[in-house]
């Protein structure tokens, strides 16, 4: 027998449909064949199914949430699990069929399973204090719903701080109709941040001490180095220009690598996960950020990733070399490992505090090498919301000599190297003006050059360009520590610390397109404009400068219309924002071929804009996914009645 | 920390009976959809109180004549816009001399105003004690605190005590990061009086400028070490009023103690 059929159950031959497979044999196999402890939670080699019975046309899962000690990275911890493991086993459900999961809780406090991106009734959406009251110790809830979609998606506790105590895991929903794109074997690839400390401990320190776990703020030594590199002077402007603010240009994660362990299906880089392959196939990895507070910047050294489906939705495939992830958001990608023994799969930390890595390899037990790490990113001025939006200095993909555009004005500022020009709210820079599609000889000044260009040819207008934004009559008040007075086009940004290049391309926004237009074609007939708002010095975040416990009651959505939801970002942070019961379609250039998402991260000094069809009656949550932004304030109810 | 956590949430218990009395009850109201207030159920997040207990200073002073033992705190607990403030200063002599200083011991309520700032108001008590006559005072606080532009920690206070005298302190500090861990921190302090008080020593007008060096080795956020210098020089009346006692009008010391919380 090839060795390569006694994996089946981990890797998954996508033609061979092997179900109800019992998950502790093939456990005990992988545990035999990799040599490991049981105790590490997932096998090292592939993933880890929950077992699925079947009952007429529903099918059935049975989940247990407990705590299970365990070692992690090689250190005794004490986990919340699902079934035992870290990640909870993947849940495969199957689209156009019911599903029935029953919940038991066997913690001494109240549970709940969220089923992140799943359109469902909201009872069964799980969110205490919103759906339903939430699980009791020693009790069980039984969840149930039609699968109407497919992809990949996500479950995680939505109660108190769970979530970082390893409550989640992968919800996988297998296509009706064959999926547009081709592979031969598929992992689950999910990407976690595990502390030792108490959750409530990292809540306190944020709380109490500003910038409690960055240890790369900025030093004497940098400061130094700017003046070598900049000038005294440019040096002293960039200073003057965050003190007055009381920023800092190094504010990236709130919590780092000082205190996380990075882990691929819990388990950190040293307990290296495998994904095993033959050369020549085509291997489709379920990407999911199912941590608490990090953002990973994700690449197979040596090898292209196409990326299929985005959120659990497909998409134009993009090739690409490297990709964000936003906190709760989902990248399917396929590689095609070829002569090479293994791959490193790598997903480094936004602030490069750390990273999780994984192998791909023809045998367990062989490494590739790990990328060097890379040098602690600054944020810009754009970051400040002051004009730079669209702009990113160091996006290679910005093609200013295309000769396709006609410039109506050139006066608008092409010294982009001078940030002081950038200061004065010059908006012929900003990349807001996309309107005039790709010929823009309008005199206006704001007619600008529109860097989100598609090379291949038109690209729809931007609706937010030359919006007049509102920061209420006392900017936001004391919850938000900044406005961004200018806030842009940032779609065709790959982020801080991200270049995209011809030889290295990184994925943006820009380029995700859908593969047909979503059923509903209305034109948005009402919109909502909401800010990202915060006060890091007291950790307060919220929307709109008031944090969920000071407003009064939910957003209200009416049943059936058609909206445009507006995401201003006034803080220094990057926000996963996650509509619950409803999808997003996140307005980017590809006009009705908009990509549709649950999660989307919002850079500092962006604006973006979703189109939602208010097609589920009930109440939602909406949050940023950042764990303890949403603890902090971050969260609104949206009732659809 | 589980020692620290238990410590904070006693210290926290008491100072929340006190929040409670202070704080207008506020209103109930906030994100939750009326059909989950109907059911009862608990909203999905809320505010959780916090308090945090800071040791700023607690160093030993060796100066030319006397050494002294210095102690300055600042302790909080409640939420994000209101919460209670206990902050102190206080000075013994060890060595070369004797008595001491509770300089000030406050109790205050704290308001955040802005995204920055936050006002404070209270009541206060200062003693001075030995040798010779031990005066003390009662005295009521407006403050204002907060960080300013450039990073500026910054804490000023009116005063005015039970006599009717009136003055005003203003305390900045900078912290200069020369590694991750090593911080270097000025400080600067001065006081105004409004009124002569001779039994403090206190003349009218800048009583003293405070300057302090102190760099600091941050072991864990929650302890660090420091060594450093301070000068303390008297101005003007207050001065004079101290030359008349013989005493020096400039002091400088070299300093070592550690700076923590909980």
């Amino acid at each position: 027998m090839d060795q390569y059929d006694t994996l089946t159950g981990k890797g998954h031959s996508r033609r061979r449909f092997l179900r109800n497979v019992t998950s502790m044999s093939v456990l005990a196999a992988l545990y035999g064949y990799g040599g490991i402890r049981p105790a590490l939670g997932w096998p090292q080699a592939g993933n880890h199914d929950a077992v699925r019975e079947v009952d007429g046309d529903t099918d059935v899962f049975n989940l247990v949430i407990d705590r299970t000690p365990m070692e992690i990275d090689g250190k005794p911890a004490n986990p919340i699990t699902v079934n035992g493991t870290v990640p909870g086993p993947a849940i495969r459900m199957r689209e156009g069929r019911n599903v029935r999961i029953r919940v038991q809780n066997k913690l001494d406090e109240w549970t709940s399973i969220h089923w992140h991106g799943i359109l469902l009734p909201f009872q069964m959406d799980g969110v205490p204090g919103v759906t339903f009251e939430g699980i009791p110790p020693n009790d069980t809830f039984e969840y149930h719903y039609p699968l109407k979609q497919a992809g990949t998606y996500w479950y995680h506790s939505h109660s108190g701080l769970q979530e970082q105590l390893g409550h989640y895991g992968p919800l996988i929903v297998e296509p009706a109709e064959p999926e547009p794109f081709d592979y031969d074997r598929d992992y689950v690839v999910m990407l976690s941040d595990w502390t030792f400390e108490d959750p409530h401990d990292v809540f306190r320190n944020l709380k109490v001490a500003e910038g409690y776990y960055n240890y790369q703020k900025r030093t004497v030594e940098d400061l130094l180095e700017d003046i070598r590199q900049k000038g005294w002077s440019q040096t002293m402007r960039e200073r003057a220009m965050w003190g007055e603010m009381r920023m800092s240009s190094r504010d990236l994660l709130d919590v780092t690598g000082s205190t996380y362990t990075y882990l691929i299906n819990g388990r950190s880089p040293n307990d290296n996960w495998t994904g095993l392959f033959k050369p020549g196939e085509k291997i489709r990895l379920r990407v999911i950020n199912g941590s608490a507070m990090s953002f990973f910047d994700v690449s197979v050294p040596g090898l292209k990733m196409t990326v299929v489906q985005v959120d659990g939705q497909n998409v134009e495939p993009v090739p690409v070399d490297e990709f964000r992830i936003g906190v709760a958001e989902i990248y399917d990608v396929i590689v095609e490992p070829d002569d090479q023994q293994a791959y490193t799969i790598f997903a480094e930390a936004m602030d490069r505090s750390g990273f999780a890595a994984g192998t791909l390899a023809t045998e367990v037990g062989l490494t590739a090498e790990i990328p060097a790490p890379r040098p602690v990113p600054s944020r810009g001025m754009e970051a400040m919301g002051m004009d730079m939006g669209g702009m990113d200095m160091g996006n290679g993909d910005m093609e200013m000599g295309n000769g396709d555009m006609e410039m109506g004005d050139q006066s608008g500022g092409m010294d982009m190297g001078d940030q002081s020009s950038g200061m004065q709210g010059d908006q012929g820079m900003t990349g807001q003006s996309s309107h005039a599609g790709m010929v823009m000889n309008n005199d206006d000044a704001k007619g600008g050059m529109d860097m989100a260009m598609d090379k291949s040819g038109g690209k729809a207008p931007w609706p937010l360009a030359d919006r007049d934004i509102s920061h209420g009559p006392d900017d936001h008040g004391p919850g938000a520590a900044m406005v961004a007075r200018n806030p842009g086009n940032r779609l065709n940004d790959p982020g801080i610390g991200l270049k995209s290049t011809p030889e290295h391309k990184v994925l943006v926004y820009d380029d995700l397109k859908a593969l047909a237009p979503w059923p509903d074609p209305r034109e948005p007939e009402r919109e909502i404009e909401l800010h990202l708002t915060g006060n890091m010095e007291r950790y307060m975040w919220s929307f709109d400068g008031e944090k969920f416990s000071e407003v009064d009651g939910p957003i209200q959505f009416h049943h059936g219309e058609r909206l445009r939801l507006i995401l201003v970002n006034d803080t220094m942070m990057d926000h996963p924002i996650h509509l619950h019961g409803m999808w997003m379609e996140l307005e980017n250039q590809h006009g009705d071929l908009r990509p549709r998402k649950h999660t989307i991260s919002v850079k500092p000094g962006e604006m973006v804009s979703a189109r939602i069809t208010a097609d589920a009656p009930g109440h939602w949550a909406f949050h940023c996914h950042l764990l303890y932004h949403m603890k902090a304030g971050m969260f609104r109810v949206v009732s659809v009645a | 920390m589980n020692t620290n956590r238990h410590l904070s949430k006693t210290v926290g218990g008491l100072l929340s009976a006190t929040l409670l009395a202070v704080m207008p009850l506020a209103a109930m109201a906030d994100g939750q959809a009326p059909f989950a207030v109907e059911k009862g159920w608990a909203p999905p997040v809320g505010d959780v109180p916090h308090g945090r207990f800071l040791i700023d200073r607690l160093e030993y002073a060796a100066g030319d004549d006397e050494d002294s033992v210095n102690l300055e705190f600042k302790g909080w607990y409640g939420g994000d816009y209101n919460r209670i403030w206990i902050e102190g200063e206080a000075e013994d002599v060890v060595s070369g001399g004797s008595g001491g200083a509770i300089e000030n011991l406050d109790l205050l309520y704290g308001r955040l105003i802005s995204p920055y700032w936050s006002v404070q108001a209270g009541v206060g008590y200062q003693l001075e004690y030995g040798p010779g006559p031990d005066p003390d005072r009662g005295y009521a606080v407006l403050g204002l605190q907060g960080l300013a532009p450039y990073w500026f920690e910054v804490d000023t206070n009116l005063r005015v005590s039970e006599d009717g005298d009136a003055w005003a302190d203003f305390e900045a500090e900078y912290d200069f990061l020369l590694t991750q861990k090593l911080v270097l921190q000025p400080r600067f302090g001065t006081m105004v009086a409004f009124d002569e008080v001779e039994e403090f020593g206190v003349g009218q007008g800048i009583n003293n400028v405070k300057l302090g060096l102190r760099l600091r080795y941050e072991i864990k956020r929650e302890f660090a070490p420091y060594v450093g210098v301070s000068w303390n020089k008297k101005l003007g009346d207050t001065a004079d009023m101290a030359k008349d006692e013989g005493e020096d009008t400039g002091d400088f010391r070299v300093l070592a103690g550690v700076r923590m919380w909980f």
